[in-house]
């Protein structure tokens, strides 16, 4: 493979891979909270809730090629640099982490509230009903949310790569664009649809795993051309 | 089954005292309960039954607080566990103790479906710190009992709901609770699963001194399980007592609902009696006697009659030639048997049928 072009994969997966690490670290419980302190949640509490909730909108309105640029200084006070796969990781995941949060609290939000009073009287606390009920339940929309966000994250990380954060989009800024190299353009196309298709794949046989416990029925498989079996009805993203 | 009870279970164990919810939104006030006072003494099967939306939910949920009363105290096994909630939404850790001690089924069953039915069992003994061997020691134990030994390793979704039901049972064991909650647990079984549930919660009843407090909307469980029982309406209990002393009250509308008795007279000139068995005598044939030793035509308007070990407990509703002062006689005789006798009509006061 092109030297460039194995440079180049090598910088998106890493602005991927450590801005999604970051993402689900922060993102996942953020959505609990969401969850936890609406009306009715078990750490019910509006005020945190509407702060809450207005600074996840505020993260998702924004159009991404701003967030990046309004993040500048700060993405300088973390990393020291503005220029570089380090420095991309800062505005992705900032970006990231209200699109993951909201998918979070659909998928919590889904669980059904039965299980948790269950969990309540047998005297758990919240901590407990969060570990035991909530996540484990979820699992399934869990991991389809996460697969969304990476592939969220794989087009994010494009437009970081044309203000400096390197990668396949600034590769393809530079050789398509500017220089009307149409065949390696197109080569860029072909990695990032296999890169895309690849996790959505990976994804979705990790969500359909987690939905098969306690599902009888043959053990899942990675499917190319047959149509994905209507067992599976989280697993879809 | 009131008579077959030994008369030891006099402490009582869940105590409600004037409790109220009152459940307030934007513009409109429910009253879901409206001063309750309930007592459920030690071992036993206590029912409480009414419509939906008489409260009964709301009052069970109340006990073990799952729900906040808007006012009134819960009391179980001696502490008071509205003092123990305190004023925040939250539960203390020495409510969720308390709650320990509580078990409670569901009708829906609340299994985790991310769980096998053993690591279902165990939740609770996590909760309250079990050792790994230990926990599931009690879990395949409790599943010995409730007969589900061999679905250890299968998930909820793999079960029937009788199985699930029973797993649920299993699960609000594991904590070695002395009371039991049961919210509508058998409401979406069918009638022979329902019938093998109540089965195993009045075996639970006897083996382990379990006290049990049940609501249903079912009569049929009241009359199969339950030692005591109350009628909700409208967020009160307007019933409640043994089921012998509910069924020896004239006029008691539980009694009337679980031991229906209709029928109209046939004619003018004659008697129409009620006649309520309590179990307290051992079952002989009262109306052929009746009819032998007076020589009079009883007819049979009505009846609902079971027998449990022997005695028989119901209400019979029998018509009698002549009037009552024709039949004072026969009425004294059944008055000697032991048998509650109300006279529901005679010819000249035909209203009182209609009750």
């Amino acid at each position: 493979m092109h030297p460039l072009l194995t440079q180049a994969c090598t910088d998106t997966l890493r602005m991927v891979g450590w801005s999604t690490a970051v993402t689900v670290v922060l993102g996942l419980p953020l959505g609990v909270l969401l969850v936890l302190t609406d009306r009715g949640g078990l750490l019910r509490n509006l005020a945190v809730n509407r702060v809450l909730g207005a600074v996840v909108n505020l993260g998702r309105s924004l159009p991404f090629v701003i967030l990046m640029i309004a993040l500048l200084s700060f993405t300088r006070a973390v990393v020291g640099t503005t220029i570089g796969w380090q420095a991309a990781v800062v505005p992705l995941s900032v970006g990231a982490i209200p699109f993951f949060a909201r998918l979070v609290e659909t998928s919590l939000r889904e669980v059904d509230g039965g299980l948790v009073e269950a969990v309540q009287s047998m005297g758990g606390s919240t901590w407990t009903v969060v570990r035991k009920v909530l996540l484990p339940e979820s699992l399934p929309s869990l991991v389809a949310g996460a697969t969304t966000t990476v592939i969220a994250l794989i087009g994010y990380s494009a437009m970081a790569g044309v203000v400096g954060g390197g990668g396949l989009g600034d590769l393809a800024l530079r050789y398509g664009y500017q220089r009307f190299e149409t065949g390696f353009m197109w080569v860029i196309v072909a990695v990032l649809a296999a890169l895309v298709t690849l996790v959505q794949l990976a994804g979705d046989l990790a969500a359909r795993t987690a939905a098969r416990r306690g599902r009888p029925g043959p053990a899942p498989r990675l499917r190319l051309l047959r149509p994905a079996a209507p067992a599976a009805p989280t697993s879809s993203t | 089954m009131p008579t077959a009870r030994p008369t030891t279970m006099d402490s009582p164990v869940i105590t409600t005292t004037d409790l109220r919810k009152v459940y307030r939104s934007r513009d409109r006030e429910v009253t879901a309960l409206d001063g309750v006072d309930l007592t459920v003494r030690e071992g036993e099967v206590y029912g409480v039954v009414g419509r939906s939306g008489a409260g009964k939910s709301t009052l069970i949920r109340c006990v073990n607080l799952l729900e906040r009363p808007t006012s009134g105290t819960v009391e179980v096994a001696g502490r008071d566990l509205t003092a123990l909630a305190g004023r925040s939404d939250r539960a203390p850790a020495a409510l969720r103790a308390a709650r320990a001690g509580i078990g409670m089924v569901f009708q829906h069953f609340n299994l985790l479906s991310s769980r096998t039915v053993q690591d279902n069992v165990e939740l609770p003994l996590e909760i309250l710190g079990v050792s790994g061997r230990e926990r599931s020691r009690r879990a395949r134990d409790l599943l010995d009992l409730v007969g589900l030994s061999d679905k250890a390793g299968a998930y909820p979704a793999q079960l029937s709901g009788g199985q699930k039901q029973r797993v649920g049972i299993a699960r609000a064991l594991a904590g070695k609770p002395k009371v039991l909650l049961s919210d509508e647990a058998t409401s979406a079984l069918d009638p022979e699963t329902t019938r093998s549930v109540l089965e195993l919660l009045r075996d639970l009843n006897r083996q382990l001194g379990l006290t049990v407090l049940l609501i249903t909307h079912e009569m049929d469980v009241v009359k199969a399980v339950c030692d005591s029982a109350a009628l909700m309406k409208g967020g009160r209990v307007v019933e409640s007592g043994t089921v012998a002393e509910l069924l020896a009250t004239p006029g008691s509308e539980l009694a009337d609902e679980l031991f229906p008795v209709g029928g109209l007279p046939s004619g003018p000139d004659s008697t129409v009696v009620d006649l309520t068995f309590h179990g307290d005598s051992a079952t002989r044939p009262v109306i052929s006697q009746l009819a032998r030793t007076y020589n009079v035509d009883v007819s049979i308007l009505g009846a609902a009659m079971e027998t449990f070990e022997g005695r028989q407990i119901g209400r019979m509703r029998i018509e009698l030639p002549g009037r009552f002062e024709d039949n004072v006689v026969p009425i004294g005789f059944l008055r000697e048997q032991g048998l509650q006798v109300d006279i529901a009509a005679t010819a000249e006061q035909p209203a009182a049928v209609a009750r």
